[in-house]
């Protein structure tokens, strides 16, 4: 990375430490903390919209649809979130390749499940076994988020169903007394005014779904926990250019700190945004705002 | 072979007794069923070990975030804040590399590096911090009338907590504790996916489920049987601490006592 680097054998202390810092290795540590960001990025809203979808179905009329937002938002009950993330991503990639293995070899004969194997012709393969690295990599990547946003659409249709409930019944009364439709109540009334109510669990489920970005390593991600144990375990000098003993044990006390500062920020946001949502509520938060304007 | 036999073979394979080698080919149900449910024992020693030590010391921690001296509130205030602000699953890997270097100072560490010690400390202060804050919130809403009727009748100090604050705030705190405690049983599953080996394959519940997942590339029965053994477990604990519960609210009218709701959408 800088000029000084060339030897690192002749450096030492700080210098040792700025060139040990900035390998390429380190910088691929530096880019997962890129994967978690852009994971919680892309789940946050998918989750969200899930969830939106499971809660409306659970409040549906129509029974059939009702049963199946129930039973979404129930089936993650009493069942560790971690024996989902790994049934799932299994589950998802053998279900695409069974889908295609149908459409594109209709005349294959031999059946899917063989003993203890899975066969599919090579066409069906996902991804094609001709596929660049780099294809690998991102068809991982999509089925690790595919797998949080259906567990986390599970616990936000949870709590967006709560809030739908919590909205007083009153408003709905007089909207449907003001001639409104059930669907224009619900898109006009219910909707707007639920998300005070549901802002206190999704804000917990926030710092939950943060807490649960590790877990992209148990779904075979080279995420921060993979570069943090690689970069960590002891290296001697035939190997490296920088020998150390055994550090992943200060790896993963930097680790432990990112996750506490990302904690404590979100923290902050949430508290401003419990604020702007509060304004003009028929809460004792929105009460309090505006006795504080008068 | 026998379902029976299979049973004897690998009932307390978790454990290390029976049959030294896993199945490797031609697995049963039954092997499925006897094995996930033998590593579940790694479960429930994990979450009751945990669960009992963690609550002496979270009430310790509430009653020291609840005081007034900084010297007191601030250690206990931090605690909270490191163990609920980060992933069990770091606190794990970071425990286990943290006792693996102390092993080099001192012997005395050694015991740690193993699941069965190591991962039970990192469980215990875990829930003992989330624990807290749940009694700490407790602690805090008990009616300000109970502590004056306790003030009236001379109550003061130690007494009157004992008698007075602390039973009301368990009481207050009992349906979330319960949840907690479901919480703990559910994050036991991490232990030997982070750092803790799984010596001669001693492994709990889900380490046995994924290793069939794995060898069978068929994810459509273990992780159903586990989730089957794992809803009876929840409702176990809810049975258990629904009865705790009864008892903490013996001396209140029917109607008016608090029922136990399990809101499952936390993990850590």
């Amino acid at each position: 990375m800088f000029s000084y680097c060339t030897d690192p054998a002749a450096l030492s202390g700080l210098t040792w430490l700025s060139c040990y810092l900035t390998t390429g290795k380190h910088m691929a540590l530096y880019w997962s903390f890129g994967t978690v960001l852009t994971l919680l990025a892309i789940t946050a809203p998918t989750a969200l919209a899930l969830g939106f979808a499971g809660a409306s179905a659970a409040r549906s009329r129509i029974r059939p649809l009702s049963w199946l937002g129930k039973f979404y938002i129930a089936i993650v009950r009493g069942v560790p979130d971690i024996a989902f993330f790994l049934f799932f991503v299994i589950a998802l990639d053998q279900g695409i390749e069974y889908l295609r293995h149908k459409v594109k070899c209709p005349d294959w004969s031999e059946p899917i499940r063989q003993g203890n194997d899975f066969v599919v012709c090579s066409a069906a393969k996902m991804p094609l076994s001709t596929a660049s690295q780099w294809q690998h990599d991102v068809y991982g990547f999509a089925l690790a988020v595919v797998t949080f946003a259906i567990v986390f659409g599970a616990f936000a249709a949870n709590v967006l169903f709560g809030a739908m409930r919590a909205v007083p019944h009153a408003q709905i009364e007089t909207a449907e007394a003001y001639g409104m439709s059930p669907r224009q109540a619900y898109w006009r009334v219910l909707v707007p005014q639920m998300w005070i109510y549901a802002l206190p669990g999704l804000g917990n489920l926030w710092m939950v779904l943060i807490k649960a970005t590790p877990l992209l390593f148990l779904l075979g991600i080279s995420d921060i926990v993979y570069w943090a144990r690689e970069l960590g375990g002891a290296k001697t000098a035939r190997f490296t250019d920088y020998p150390h003993p055994d550090w992943r044990m200060w790896y993963f006390l930097a680790l432990l700190v990112f996750y506490l500062g990302f904690t404590k920020l979100s923290e902050m946001v949430l508290e401003r945004l419990t604020r702007r949502l509060s304004h003009g509520q028929a809460t004792a938060g929105g009460e309090a705002l505006r006795k504080a304007a008068t | 072979m026998s379902c029976w036999q299979t049973i004897q073979d690998y009932g307390l394979r978790s454990l290390g007794h029976g049959e030294r080698l896993l199945p490797r080919s031609d697995f049963t149900l039954c092997q499925q069923f006897t094995l996930i449910g033998s590593g579940l024992m790694w479960n429930i020693y994990f979450g009751v070990l945990a669960l009992l030590a963690g609550f002496v010391l979270a009430n310790a921690l509430a009653v020291a975030k609840g005081a007034k001296h900084p010297l007191l509130r601030k250690p206990a205030e931090w605690f909270i804040f490191i163990f609920r602000g980060s992933p069990l699953f770091i606190q794990f890997f970071f425990g286990y590399f943290l006792f693996l270097s102390l092993k080099g100072v001192s012997p005395v560490f050694t015991p740690f590096t193993s699941a069965a010690l190591g991962a039970l400390v990192v469980l215990f202060f875990n829930t003992a911090a989330y624990s807290a804050e749940i009694f700490y919130g407790a602690l805090r809403s008990v009616p300000k009338g109970d502590i004056e009727a306790a003030d009236a009748y001379g109550f003061s100090g130690w007494t009157r907590f004992r008698r007075i604050v602390w039973p009301t705030a368990m009481r207050l705190a009992w349906p979330a504790y319960t949840n907690e405690a479901i919480f703990l049983f559910h994050a036991t599953v991490l232990v030997f996916f982070s750092g803790f080996p799984a010596w001669q394959q001693k492994g709990d519940a889900l380490y046995y489920a994924s290793y069939f997942a794995d060898k069978t590339f068929n994810p459509f029965i273990p992780y159903p049987i586990l989730a089957g053994y794992f809803i009876l477990l929840t409702l176990l604990i809810i049975g258990v601490f629904g009865l705790i519960n009864r008892h903490l609210n013996r001396h209140l009218p029917q109607d008016s006592r608090p029922r136990l709701r399990f809101r499952p959408n936390l993990i850590r």
